[in-house]
Order: C-alpha cells, then structure tokens, then sequence
C-alpha cells in the first residue's frame, strides 16, 4: 500500500505533523536522554582505566586475541547497513513505503558507524596511534600493508561512513530549508547555514534528483562491499570456522538482517512517542517484517551451509571447531543465537504477526542479541579451540570489557536521541510527493 | 543577470503555473524562476535541458578514484618493497579492493561538488520573488519584468487560474 492509497492529507499538515514533536523535550525523553548519556560515560570511563592501566584490563589474551571489542565492531557495522539498504536499494527499486523509515535507518546507520569506528580504537590499546592505519608520506619511508583485510577495512569503513554521511546530509537540504522558513532568530540562522540557501527552484530539483539517484547508484555496491571486507578480516585468516568462502554474502545477509531489527527497535517506539501513525503504517511494518524474515532465511542457510561444509570436508579439525560451537563450553551462547535468529523468526510467516507490533519489538530485541551473540561465536570462540589442544582456553570479557560494550550503546543512544529532537525523523518532501496526487490519476479518477 | 522586480504566481497546485509558464515562454519572457516544495513533474524552468551534467562528475570521480587506488597502492608496495604470503610485491587482486572503494568515495564526493556547483549552493543572497510557503505547501513562479509588463504578466496568471499574485518590489 503506497502513502497516496491513504486518507489525502496536506502538506501543510505534513509538515507540521513532522515537525511538531522537535525541540520539546518531554521529562521521559530527557530521562532517557540522561541514562543514554550515564552509560556512555561509564563506557568511557572503562576504556580511560584501560588505557591508564593498560590491555591487562581486558579479559582478551592468548589464545582470544580478538575478543568482544571486535565482535562489537562487527555488530555495529552490520546494524550500520541497513540504513543505506533502506535508503539507496529501495530508492532504485522505487519502493513506495523506504520514505516512511528512511531517515531513521540513515541515522542510525551514521550513529552505528560512529560506533563502530570506536571499538578498533579501543581494541589496539594505544588509541593516539591510529593513524598508523593511513597511508602517509613519514620520514621511515614505511607504508600500510595493502594486503592486510586490515587496511581494506580501513578504507571500506571510511568510504562508507563518508558517503552515507552526504546521502543522509544531501536527503536533509529540503527539510531544513522547510524548518528554516518557519523558524525565526537563531533558529532560523541554523537551520538556514544548514540549507545551504536552498530555495526549491526547478533548477535545483533537476540537479538534486539526479544526485540523488547517482548516491544511490553508489552507494548499493558499498553496502554490499564494506561487510564483505568486514567479513575478510576473519576469512583471510586460517583459523578453523573462519577461512570460508562463504563469508561475504553470510556477513552481508547477517548485517542487512540485524540492522533491520534495530530498525524496528527504534521505529516503533518512536511511531508511538511522535504520534506517527500516519505516516508509518502497519503495512510499512508488513513489508519490513517480510524483509526481516527472508534474510533470517538466509542467515539460518548460511549457518547450516557452514556445518554442512565443516562435515563434508571430513577435516578433523573443522569438524571438532564447529561441533565445539555447538556443544561446547559456549553451547548456551549458540543455542540462544539459534533460537533468536533462526526459531524465532519463523513468527512472520504469519500476517498477523507482522502488523503486531508488540510482537515485532520483542522480536527485534531477540534478533539484536542473537546477533551480537553470532558474532561473539565467530570471533573469540573460534580463537579459543584452534588448531592444536594446547592452545585451547577459555574467554571471559572483564568486568571493563562489558562496561565499555553498554557504553558504546549509550553512544549510539544517546546521538540518536538527539537526532529526533534537532532533525525530521521522515523526509518531509518525500512523504509529501507520497501524498501528492499524480496528475494521470486525477484525471483517471475524475473519468471515473 | 539577476532582476530588479516582477511578478509571482503562487498556487497550491502545479497545474495552473505550468500553464502560466508555457504562456510566458510563448510571450518571450526571460529568466523565469520557479519554485516547489516537492520535486516538480512539469513545472521546470527549461525543460529542453532535462539530463542534470552531475553525473559527468559522478564518472570523473569514480574514474579519477579507481586510478588513485591503484597508483597509490602499487607505489607504496614499490616504494617499500617487503614481500609477505609469497606474493607479488604489487599484488593486484587485493589491491582491487582499496581501488573499487577510492572509486566509490571519489565517485561520491564529485556528485556532491556537481550538485553544489550547478544548484548554485550554497546561496546567500536572497532569491528574488522566492515566498517561505514555497517550502511547505505552494508552488511559485516568478518572473522579472519591467514596470510596463506587470499588469500584463498578472493578467496572463489569472488567466491560467494561479490562486495568488504577488508584485515584487526591488
């Protein structure tokens, strides 16, 4: 069902009903707002004990040299994709119902990458040398070593954070133009340095919209890059349950999968709290869930694609690795991650179920843990049973560890928070060309 | 060259102003400016020139990118030849990699530069004739005319059915 099947509803109307829940702060808002922040404070408070104290503080040593922190990067960049998922695919295929969430996975995708490109700081122990990382002409004559899945990630998570930082900026210029109009005094002087001096003109929209359409153009196989490199970290390894070549597509279904559940873990709340209803309708629901549902597919393919290729190979080694995954000393983890992004899921198959939104809430909470539990089993789990028997242990994330992993959601929180509050969270003039009647139609209706 | 003064058609429709403006290319005037709050389906300036030239940066990005890529990473392996995994020093392959991103940035950052430089951003001087509705919910054209053509282009707007017509002084 597209947004003009709906009651007609003006612009003006459109407008005041996006704009209306900004810049009054509810107590509760401010409450949450307050808690989002304690908690990135005590994340950052953790990672300053570690970096006085030093990498003994983090429970990551031999044989799980890659612990939370990594699997937290992975988590966040896989939450990061579906806002240009959202935004660029579904803008080339013409989706009606992508303006109905698009802003909100653009945001998040931006606060996500925020996030992400923490934890590879956090994770190196000596955060004030990360410019290691780039190629620059130094006085050693030393470069990167472009070899390195290492160095792709760098480049891959930079070229992503920076095109999804435009597409989501560019999306705005109309909006704050529109904000910028109704505003006086300083308002209006921010919003209006914001907008550029956009005034709508035929001459700019003709320029706009083929932008547009060229961001979206570029940023589709970006999506499908950046979480195969991410992906390349761990499969350019030789490390039993890692060195697959299934990797890429697994990870970019896995985080396609993942950040559509953080979709509706933020848009549901948020539909409810700014009395969208409108404009985010259950069938917009509908449809996500049906997304969510094939790429939970997908992923329990790929998990079972894995076993399958792990017995086939008659590799001992293999065989023990992923047998260890699920019957070992982190059986509970892996049992729990089935269950959250295999079983569970299976719920959407049922109409019913995709238009409740209780249901779907719950659901996407269960799907955010699986996920970060799919990336805990991959990454320091398969450290901890590699080769041979002597280097086998066990990991344990410290008590800093887990402080800084609920820190890094206050992060993301706590931006987000704030973006509905300063900024339209739906594209104002998209959801207004949705309502718009097209001229053929009208006349179509007028003949009949 | 910008005008002193004219006349704006302000309507909450699209439809009469793209009639307006089809009489005003008719009579021969000039440097019409329209506006909109959506993107418009006819109601653009110059029609005959549809295809936006942003996407000739789009092209010269991502090309100049994809050679940056490459230039960069088979020198540096060069300029610093320390041969790991039993590869080639410039190992292309993996090198693909760094290309196929600096294509995409540079491809993206170009788009951007294109779409400020032809939409003329970032504007600071006030645009002649432009109404802050015409960001919510009303369409407009304006166009410069001398003293002795107003009443004719308020007519030829009245004509067309637009709701509204505003005289704009300098």
């Amino acid at each position: 069902m597209n947004a003009t099947s709906q009651q007609p509803v003006s612009f003006t109307q459109i407008t005041d009903d996006i704009l209306a829940p900004m810049w009054k702060p509810s107590r509760g808002y401010l409450l949450l707002l307050f808690a989002a922040l304690s908690l990135a404070v005590v994340g950052g408070l953790c990672w300053l004990h570690q970096i006085n104290t030093g990498m003994g503080v983090a429970g990551i040593s031999r044989p799980a040299g890659w612990g939370i922190y990594i699997a937290a990067f992975v988590f966040w960049v896989g939450i990061a994709h579906s806002g240009t998922l959202i935004s660029a695919i579904l803008y080339l295929f013409h989706v009606p119902w992508r303006a109905a969430i698009s802003r909100t996975a653009e945001a998040m995708t931006i606060f996500a990458v925020m996030t992400a490109g923490l934890f590879p700081l956090i994770h190196i122990g000596r955060p004030w040398l990360f410019y290691w990382l780039i190629p620059y002409p130094n006085e050693r004559q030393l470069w990167v070593n472009f070899r390195s899945p290492l160095i792709w990630d760098v480049f891959a998570v930079g070229t992503y954070f920076t095109i999804s930082l435009v597409f989501w900026y560019v999306g705005m210029i109309p909006d704050l133009a529109a904000i910028r109009d109704r505003s006086t005094g300083l308002k209006r002087n921010i919003y209006g340095l914001f907008a550029l001096g956009w005034r709508g003109s035929g001459n700019q929209w003709r320029h706009y919209k083929a932008a547009y359409l060229l961001f979206a153009a570029l940023a589709t196989p970006l999506v499908i890059s950046v979480h195969s490199v991410v992906s390349w970290d761990f499969a350019m390894g030789i490390v039993p349950g890692w060195h697959s070549t299934i990797f890429a597509p697994y990870f970019v279904a896995g985080a396609i999968f993942s950040g559509l559940a953080m979709v509706c873990t933020l848009v549901i709340p948020l539909r409810r709290a700014f009395h969208l209803e409108k404009y985010i309708t259950l069938n917009h629901f509908n449809q996500l869930s049906k997304l969510l549902l094939f790429t939970s597919l997908i992923v329990t393919y790929a998990y079972i694609t894995e076993f399958f290729t792990a017995w086939y190979t008659g590799n001992p080694i293999e065989r023990d690795s992923f047998y260890y995954r699920a019957f070992g000393d982190y059986q509970t983890l892996f049992w729990i991650m089935t269950v959250c992004n295999c079983i569970a899921p299976l719920v959407l198959f049922f109409r019913k179920m995709r238009q409740n939104l209780k249901v779907l809430f719950v659901l996407s909470l269960l799907i955010n843990v699986g996920m970060y539990l799919e990336r805990f089993i991959i990454i320091p789990v398969s450290l901890t049973h590699g080769f041979i028997p002597n280097v086998w242990g066990l990991y344990t994330p410290s008590l800093y560890e887990i402080g800084i992993l609920a820190g890094s959601f206050g992060f993301f929180f706590f931006f987000f928070l704030l973006f509905i509050k300063f900024l339209p969270v739906l594209p104002i003039f998209e959801i207004k060309e949705g309502f718009q009647p097209h001229p053929a139609k009208q006349i179509q209706e007028a003949a009949s | 060259m910008r005008a002193a003064a004219g006349v704006t058609g302000i309507s909450s429709r699209e439809e009469p102003l793209v009639q307006a403006l089809e009489r005003l290319r008719q009579r021969g005037y000039k440097n019409v400016q329209t506006f909109s709050p959506v993107p418009p389906e006819q109601l653009i300036e110059k029609p005959e020139s549809l295809k936006s030239p942003v996407r000739a940066y789009t092209l010269t990005g991502g090309i100049l990118g994809f050679i940056s890529g490459l230039a960069l990473t088979i020198w540096t392996s060069l300029d610093w030849p320390l041969r790991t995994g039993a590869k080639p020093i410039a190992s292309i392959p993996p090198f693909l990699v760094i290309a196929f991103e600096l294509t995409i940035l540079f491809g993206g950052l170009f788009t951007l530069a294109g779409l400020l430089i032809h939409a003329r951003l970032p504007q600071t001087a006030p645009e002649p004739g432009y109404h802050a509705r015409f960001s919510v919910d009303q369409f407009g054209v304006f166009v410069p005319c001398e003293n002795g053509q107003i009443e004719e282009v308020k007519q030829l707007f009245h004509a067309a059915g637009v709701e509204e017509v505003s005289v704009e002084t300098a």
